[in-house]
């Protein structure tokens, strides 16, 4: 089943993250933001592409110890790949870094997840403090702000969950 | 030809050092503190499996003015080998990224890691991409080389091939990471 809205695009994605001042896109291809590809390349952020997840925490710690304002931008999988570095760098040195997360196995609000990355996902999160919504439209990409800056107001990493699929 | 001593080596790094940020790894951090002259620039990377090149990188990129050195280890950077692809895919010109390797996980004891007397650091890093890599077997041949591996292409990778002496209580303590990162940070940013 297809995630239920399809409505979300880069532009708006990337606006959100213009307005919040980010510098730096810390990154590695999925199939939830594969499709803001192109937008990114086009756009004045800085792109950092990594070849395994838990490099993209590490590398957005010292960008923003060096000053910068970095998101990082992978999907579910790589984040339950990336534990280590989100517990020892993210948490541990109370990063207000914005996540934001492709949501594999999304099938729409108030839908059974598709799969066992979408069912750990969320409790995972809500296990480690990790406050999150989900972003699956241009009418939700507002959230994307919010989180961003719920991240600075509390010094604490917050999440944006990507619901949409790539679909070539 | 005696192996050479990672203390003896850090202390040529040391002598060198002028205004780098210094990202430390595993056994280096044990080894590092009381040859350092500039302890408010030093920051350890701990329980990240590995990281040190990955946050010594996210420096480098956002300080390009400012030279970082990272004194990673082997075993750390087994962990975390693909930065090195990564590392040079983004060309930061001021970074150099020092490899102490000892052919052991020092920090817990000493047990071999599974690249022990095999794996190439230098030939690897020329193959992702690092414009220069470069290995020293002996304190002579790095007390002669340390000049143009800091004047030469970056990012550059540097091998130190240095004794394992396994688990050991720490030469000197280092600032909890964390008081690190936050006074280093307000220091880049005055």
């Amino acid at each position: 089943m297809a995630p239920t809205t399809q409505n979300l695009q880069a532009a708006s994605v990337l606006d959100e993250l213009g307005r919040c001042g980010v510098t730096h896109i810390v990154w590695l291809p999925d199939s939830e933001t594969g499709f803001m590809y192109q937008a990114m390349m086009r756009s004045p952020f800085a792109i950092v592409p990594v070849c395994r997840e838990g490099e993209s925490f590490a590398i957005a710690a010292g960008l923003m110890m060096g000053g910068a304002r970095p998101v990082v931008l992978i999907q579910s999988t790589g984040f339950f790949e990336s534990g280590d570095s989100i517990r020892g760098l993210v948490l541990d040195l109370k990063l207000p870094l914005l996540l934001m997360l492709g949501y594999r196995g999304y099938l729409g609000p108030n839908k059974p997840p598709g799969d066992s990355a979408a069912r750990f996902l969320e409790p995972i999160l809500d296990a480690w403090g990790i406050p999150h919504k989900v972003v699956d439209s241009d009418a939700s990409c507002h959230l994307i702000s919010e989180m961003y800056q719920q991240a600075q107001r509390t010094s604490h990493p917050a999440a944006a969950l990507m619901g949409r699929e790539y679909r070539g | 030809m005696s192996v050479m001593e990672g203390t003896d080596a850090l202390r040529l790094i040391s002598r060198a050092r002028r205004e780098e940020v210094v990202v430390l790894s595993e056994s280096c951090r044990q080894d590092w503190p009381p040859l350092s002259t500039r302890e408010e620039l030093d920051i350890a990377i701990t329980g990240s499996m590995g990281k040190a090149s990955s946050f010594g990188l996210g420096v480098a990129l956002s300080q390009p003015d400012r030279t970082v050195w990272v004194l990673d280890t082997d075993g750390a950077l087994l962990m975390n080998l693909g930065s090195l692809v990564t590392i040079a895919r983004m060309k930061p010109a001021n970074l150099v990224h020092f490899v102490y390797d000892n052919d052991a996980y020092d920090t817990t004891g000493g047990q071999p890691t599974p690249g022990s007397n095999m794996v190439n650091f230098q030939a690897i890093a020329l193959d992702a991409g690092y414009p220069a890599a470069y290995r020293f077997d002996d304190l002579p041949a790095f007390e002669a080389g340390l000049a143009q591996v800091l004047a030469g292409p970056k990012p550059c990778l540097c091998v130190l091939k240095v004794a394992s002496h396994g688990r050991r209580a720490g030469a000197g303590q280092m600032k909890r990471m964390y008081d690190s990162f936050t006074s280093i940070k307000s220091l880049l940013a005055s």
